[in-house]
């Protein structure tokens, strides 16, 4: 040990990882195979009709099986439900920061999925606003929700409250 | 891959949940310390040493800010044999793992033995802490080998 006063260790970084092969299953890959083609599908019950987005094998609420034959593609625009804005950094995430994170509610969905927001002013951002899906060029689509780079305001009027009420 | 291709798509997945921990100035010493190549253990009012170190006495609940050297030497007190390492385990060859009591210390603490065969292990083999060449104060920057190896 040297003379110099030496710098004191006061905190320690802890890794904590889980690492694992995810395997998606057939109806989460029919999904994911349908946006490497830039298609959103999302499938429908076959007790009340409801669209679930992405598709499912199964419905959470009845426990019945949905058939491919249940999918549906949905259309890239859709209704803001809820948003966060971030200002703080997180490991893993390189969005530059503030950045906001919001649920969509796809014109045709039942439930909501999450994406971030871009092109637009913080102080602009605000609940039922209408977006639009803005995507990577075709050639760089993968079988990944990345193929939607973030969501844009639509120069439309704000969806009604009830609209989209039931999922915030 | 085709889109009618109706088998499961796979993918390596990892979630993390990385932190910091703040030492505290008992913890923060030993760590200190680990790196400045000396292990520290508290001493209790009682006289007797535990390794690592607590902030607190387990038995009285007194506070507990005396650290004293300890080892780098010790004693197997009890080891487990890890033929087929994990990925992040400490080794990425078969090594033990043991409760090593430390000269001056009153407690057994939990590292890692390298030995290149288990049949070199044995409860109550001296062994003597070796430090990594560029030790950053962290608890895999010591390795324990059979005191008669060096
Ligand atoms: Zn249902």
């Amino acid at each position: 040990m040297s003379e110099e006063v030496s710098e004191p260790i006061e905190v320690l970084r802890l890794p904590v990882e889980l690492e694992y092969q995810y395997t998606a299953g057939k109806s989460a890959s029919r999904f994911l195979r349908g946006l490497q083609q830039g298609k959103l599908l999302g499938q429908r019950c076959p007790v009340d009709g409801r669209v679930y987005f992405p598709t499912r094998g199964c419905c959470p609420q009845h426990g019945v099986p949905m058939a491919e034959e249940g999918s549906i593609e949905l259309p890239d625009v859709g209704t803001l439900v809820t948003y966060s804005i971030v200002r703080v950094p997180s490991a893993n995430i390189p969005l530059e920061l503030p950045y906001v994170t919001i649920q969509v509610l796809l014109d045709g969905a039942d439930t909501v999925m999450m994406h971030v927001l871009g092109e637009c002013e913080l102080e602009d951002v605000h609940m039922g606003m209408r977006l639009e899906a803005k995507w990577k060029p075709e050639e760089e689509w993968e079988t990944s929700v990345g193929n939607i780079l973030y969501f844009v305001p639509l120069d439309e009027p704000d969806a009604p409250y009830e609209s989209y009420k039931e999922h915030i | 891959m085709s889109s009618t291709d109706e088998s499961s798509l796979t993918a390596s997945h990892k979630l993390e949940y990385s932190y910091k921990r703040s030492l505290g100035p008992v913890l923060s010493r030993f760590f200190t310390g680990i790196r400045d190549r000396q292990l520290l253990g508290a001493k209790r009012a009682d006289g007797t040493v535990m390794v690592p170190p607590k902030e607190y006495d387990p038995d009285t609940a007194a506070a507990l800010d005396e650290l004293v050297p300890v080892g780098p030497g010790g004693i197997v007190k009890s080891w487990a044999w890890v033929s087929e390492p994990r990925r992040q385990q400490p080794k990425d060859h078969p090594f033990a793992y043991a409760l090593i009591q430390l000269d001056g210390a009153d407690t057994p603490f939990l590292h890692v033995v390298d030995t290149n065969d288990e049949a070199a292990m044995k409860t109550g083999m001296r062994v003597t802490a070796t430090w990594a060449d560029e030790a950053t104060g962290a608890i895999t920057d010591i390795t324990f080998v059979p005191e008669d190896a060096r």
